[in-house]
């Protein structure tokens, strides 16, 4: 990366690059979305498209414009672009369920590859809930617990590489809990419950212990503003994540014998 | 059988989705009204004080999943039992009550004072908080289980169905 720190070139500026990877997401799911509704049987409803849109938007928000700038200097900034990176958009970008419009729209080849992405060992392992939510839940206690967390204000191309890194990590392990998407070998009931209880404790235990014990380079009073952000902030989407996880067991318990094939392309509905 | 049914029979009111569902709702509502009116309105309550232990922090964490999970699952298990057709009103407040007393006394006793999460309030003489927390706990505690005897009682005398 040092070759790049001399000569600052716009195209390689990673916000950019960033900006430019989630216009492309949001360009390819509205154009699926509107061959799928040309096509005409089925067609896609706008608030998935909605949501897949707002998702983007969250994740904008931490790397370009007020937010973002911010999020270099001041801890609490900083906070607030992670609560949308890891938790707000993931959330979106789940419930907007790009997999089945992919799956619907791709040409049978590329779509028959990607359901045996999904259904290979690896892809089977990373949607499960507890490998999920470890990676998840694990990533930040490391964050913000070790020196990690330093090393990212000093380094912006690492600070990058967390934020996708917790955008990717926050989908899986909202998918596992909340996905709308198929799932080949969705994980119980119960075990879902489990997962979802132990990983808001964690994450409100984390802020707690961020209040006490302020992160390497932080300040005692950016510290506890933070902490108390991500503790009500986190509340709140979890709120959100809890309600969805219910409403989706109320939905299924109704009509269970008659839902327990669900086929593929009727999860999204 | 007929005393076999009138074993079973009692039981039946703590088998009941309505007697959970609305438990669930008092421990979530007690647990709202602390965070809502003495963490926030009246600042007694401190998000984190100095006795804190790291046990207490990773429980603090579970007790409060457990509250927020407990919001939502006992209203949708509430629908749940009223789509079903089986919600009884009767049973519904026993458990509400029983709910919101047993989070009152696990929060003034487990909480407050095994783990020292926090206390009641701070700078003050103690104790009458304390005494007062706890006896509101038990009073409601008690309600909660004589609504939940009455429920059982009514089920047992109405016999065999």
């Amino acid at each position: 990366m040092n070759e790049h720190v001399g000569h600052p070139q716009v195209l390689l500026d990673p916000a950019i690059l960033a900006v430019i990877g989630l216009a492309l997401a949001a360009v390819v799911y509205l154009g699926a979305a509107l061959a799928e509704i040309r096509r005409g049987n089925r067609g896609w409803p706008w608030f998935r498209a909605v949501l897949w849109l707002a998702g983007l938007g969250c994740g904008a928000a931490a790397v370009v414009g007020p937010l973002a700038e911010a999020a270099h200097a001041e801890f609490p900034a900083h906070m607030i672009a992670h609560l949308l990176v890891g938790m707000l958009a993931p959330v979106l970008l789940v419930l907007a369920a790009p997999i089945t419009l992919a799956l619907r729209t791709l040409h049978v080849v590329p779509a028959r590859r990607l359901a045996r992405l999904l259904g290979s060992g690896v892809g089977r392992f990373l949607s499960h809930p507890v490998p999920a939510a470890t990676i998840h839940v694990g990533s930040l206690w490391l964050l913000y617990t070790t020196g990690l967390g330093a090393a990212m204000l000093q380094n912006p191309m690492l600070h990058y590489l967390l934020l996708i890194h917790f955008l990717v990590a926050g989908y899986l392990f909202t998918t596992s809990i909340i996905g709308v998407d198929p799932a080949p070998h969705r994980a119980s009931f119960r075990l879902r419950l489990i997962v979802l209880v132990l990983a808001i404790a964690l994450h409100s235990a984390l802020a707690k212990y961020i209040y006490v014990h302020p992160p390497q380079g932080i300040t005692a009073p950016a510290a506890e503003l933070g902490a108390l952000l991500m503790f009500y902030g986190g509340d709140l989407i979890e709120l959100v994540v809890v309600t969805v996880f219910f409403s989706q067991w109320y939905g299924r318990t109704r009509t269970s014998p008659a839902r327990t094939g669900v086929a593929l392309g009727d999860t999204a509905r | 059988m007929s005393h076999s049914s009138q074993v079973v029979r009692p039981r039946g009111v703590l088998r009941e989705r309505s007697y959970w569902s609305a438990f669930l709702i008092g421990v979530a509502l007690m647990a709202g009204v602390d965070e809502i009116v003495f963490h926030q309105l009246l600042g007694w309550h401190h998000f984190y004080d100095g006795a804190t232990t790291a046990v207490g922090l990773l429980s603090d964490g579970l007790l409060h999943a457990a509250e927020l999970i407990a919001l939502v699952a006992g209203f949708f298990l509430l629908a749940d039992a009223r789509r079903r057709d089986t919600f009884s009103a009767r049973v519904g407040w026993a458990g509400f009550f029983t709910g919101l007393g047993a989070f009152q006394l696990w929060d003034g006793t487990i909480n407050h004072k095994v783990l020292r999460l926090h206390q009641v309030r701070y700078d003050v003489e103690l104790l009458p908080y304390d005494l007062a927390w706890n006896a509101a706990g038990i009073v409601l505690l008690a309600t909660g289980l004589v609504l939940t005897f009455m429920a059982v009682r009514r089920r047992t005398a109405a016999g065999p169905a």
